[in-house]
């Protein structure tokens, strides 16, 4: 068996069908690594060893048989710990469903199962998804494997730092205001927020429902593509999937970005913007005008309203969705409660973070008589004018090109004191949900003491094809996405 | 926007939350000046501009009304606290 680092997952498939390793050789060597070099970075908070080795064994004797190796046949990968997974604990990252155990499977991993993909273990990230550091997490502090000392980024955090150090092949990952985009920028790896509604949250716990995206960490934009061909549709258990049908994404991989138009929204390039993450956006730019792209700068002018306009529809929306969480049905219950109110306030105080209950309360605050108005109603005429903005910006060029973080990765406990800091992290990156258009970064560049710094693409909706042709015309004329920490 | 140690309590009551005197005094504090910084919104001019709560465009997504395999009584119960005779098991709500 290689070195697992020297993989992607178009040369694991090959081996596979070449014979060259077995599948069951391909997963070892995975959980081999994982138990080798996890211990340092902390990404996975379940690996799903025996389940992982059984579909090995399956998709082995498929090889065998002779049967033609599915798209995903034998290619382990790992899963966000929202993503419901049938008989594996899956847990939110909080302590309110430490021991709850699904049973059923959310679609994307049905989905992903179905073409072969072998599911090795769930990630750690922000409790619920809320937060830009993975420091929010009720189990364990994950480190960036650049650089152990800094955060992996979030809310994705484990996902990204386990593609970063080759622990499984890709990463499912969900993003509500940046929680793809900001760890794989600060880890160095390839990440696609889709289009609200390409793909299914069915089974995903939820943190926002109108603004919730399922997407990928992965290594590069060709696996990207690859991917979302099999995760996106129309799902009849997700109502707000689009019915729009699922195009051959790996055409657009061809295509070159000669002549597309990319916009770079000035609104994004602010003075307080880190010297070298500026440098390494400029060279970029510059590399996409080789390539043939037209640049020119545009305005999103509602940008600055963007973070508290997210923010407030968010927790809004979580104060909603976390009232299930009662104590009664499944997750942590007060085992000294006697009354029904007191089992709910018990089991809540109990089983939820801080920052939880920071959103939670905030949201209740925004949505309460008297309050909805001036916070809840005003958010969303906000977004209408984001939403308007980038409409109006998409009518002149095809893309936007844009920085993923104003900072690359910070220390591990550098904002965890101060929630508002920490909300600012996300400047750049929430400002594309409210819109429900897709993004995808990409590194792009290294600090001078060896972080990772990405950039991000930002199309329409349904455009995830165009960034595919961006995306890729970049990846082949760098290196950035192939760079790999050292962690040994 | 200074929040009262009351309405932190009331915010605190309305989502089910108990919290200490010591996390009152934290929660005051943290959600004022979160509250501050989102109230910069107040500023924005929507006179002329409907609230938008989701970009699908989607509406009324309906199915046949049929019967389809859900969950068993067993399975919809597996995470259950406390369960009684196929039944969830609650506290009381009257004293």
């Amino acid at each position: 068996m290689k070195d697992l680092s020297d993989l992607t997952l178009k040369k694991a498939r090959a081996g596979l069908e070449n014979k060259d390793f077995s599948a069951k050789e391909l997963v070892s060597a995975t959980l081999e690594r994982i138990q080798k070099l996890d211990p340092k970075i902390s990404a996975f908070l379940t690996v799903c060893a025996e389940s992982a080795l059984k579909q090995a064994a399956a998709a082995d004797e498929m090889i065998a048989r002779g049967k033609k190796l599915q798209a995903l046949g034998g290619i382990p990968f790992s899963a966000k710990d929202v993503f419901s997974t049938r008989g594996i604990k899956t847990t939110a990252a909080s302590k309110i469903l430490e021991n709850y155990i699904p049973v059923y499977d959310a679609t994307a991993i049905k989905r992903l199962g179905a073409a072969g993909g072998i599911l090795i273990g769930k990630t750690n990230h922000d409790a619920f998804g809320f937060g830009s550091s993975t420091e929010n997490s009720d189990f364990q502090v994950t480190h960036n494997p650049w650089n152990r000392d800094k955060v992996p980024g979030g809310s994705s955090g484990g996902s990204a730092a386990a593609v970063a150090s080759s622990l499984g092949f890709f990463s499912l990952a969900e993003d509500t205001g940046g929680s793809i985009r900001q760890p794989a920028c600060f880890c160095g790896v390839t990440g696609l927020k889709v289009t609200y509604g390409r793909v299914s949250r069915y089974g995903v716990i939820a943190y926002g429902s109108s603004l919730d995206t399922i997407g990928l960490i992965t290594q590069s934009v060709e696996d990207a593509a690859l991917l979302l061909g099999i995760i996106a549709g129309q799902d009849p258990l997700d109502a707000t999937t689009l019915p729009d049908p699922v195009p051959d994404y790996s055409q657009s991989l061809k295509q070159g970005a000669s002549e597309l138009k990319i916009g770079l929204p000035q609104e994004y390039f602010i003075t307080g913007i880190d010297p070298e993450v500026k440098q390494s956006l400029d060279e970029a730019v510059k590399k996409f005008e080789e390539l043939g792209a037209k640049i020119e700068s545009v305005s999103l002018p509602h940008t600055p309203d963007a973070i508290p306009a997210y923010y407030l529809s968010g927790i809004s929306e979580v104060s909603a969705n976390l009232a299930r969480y009662d104590g009664i049905r499944f997750g942590h219950s007060s085992s000294e409660a006697r009354k029904l109110e007191d089992l709910y306030l018990e089991s809540r105080a109990q089983g939820f973070g801080p920052e939880v209950k920071r959103r939670i309360m905030l949201g209740t605050y925004a949505l309460s008589a008297g309050y909805y108005d001036a916070f809840y109603k005003k958010a969303q005429q906000v977004r209408h004018l984001i939403k308007q903005d980038f409409d109006r910006a998409f009518q002149k060029i095809d893309l936007l090109l844009a920085p993923v973080s104003p900072f690359p990765p910070f220390g591990i406990g550098e904002k965890a004191e101060d929630p508002l800091q920490m909300w600012l992290a996300d400047i750049f990156t929430v400002t594309i949900n409210p819109a429900g258009v897709p993004g995808l970064a990409l590194p792009c560049g290294f600090t001078k003491n060896n972080l990772p710094i990405g950039l991000q693409l930002i199309g329409p909706q349904l455009s995830e094809p165009t960034l595919f042709r961006a995306g890729q015309a970049f990846q082949v004329a760098t290196d950035w996405h192939q760079k790999k920490p050292n962690l040994e | 926007m200074e929040l009262t140690i009351e309405e932190v309590k009331h915010v605190a009551r309305l989502g089910r939350i108990g919290l200490t005197e010591k996390e009152l005094e934290k929660f005051q504090n943290q959600l004022s000046s979160i509250l501050d910084f989102v109230s910069q919104l107040q500023k924005v001019d929507t006179a002329k501009t409907k609230p938008l709560s989701q970009t699908t465009g989607l509406k009324n997504v309906w199915r046949e009304d049929v019967v389809t395999p859900s969950l068993s009584q067993d399975e919809a119960l597996q995470n259950a606290p406390e369960k009684f005779k196929g039944y969830f098991k609650t506290k009381a709500t009257l004293k």
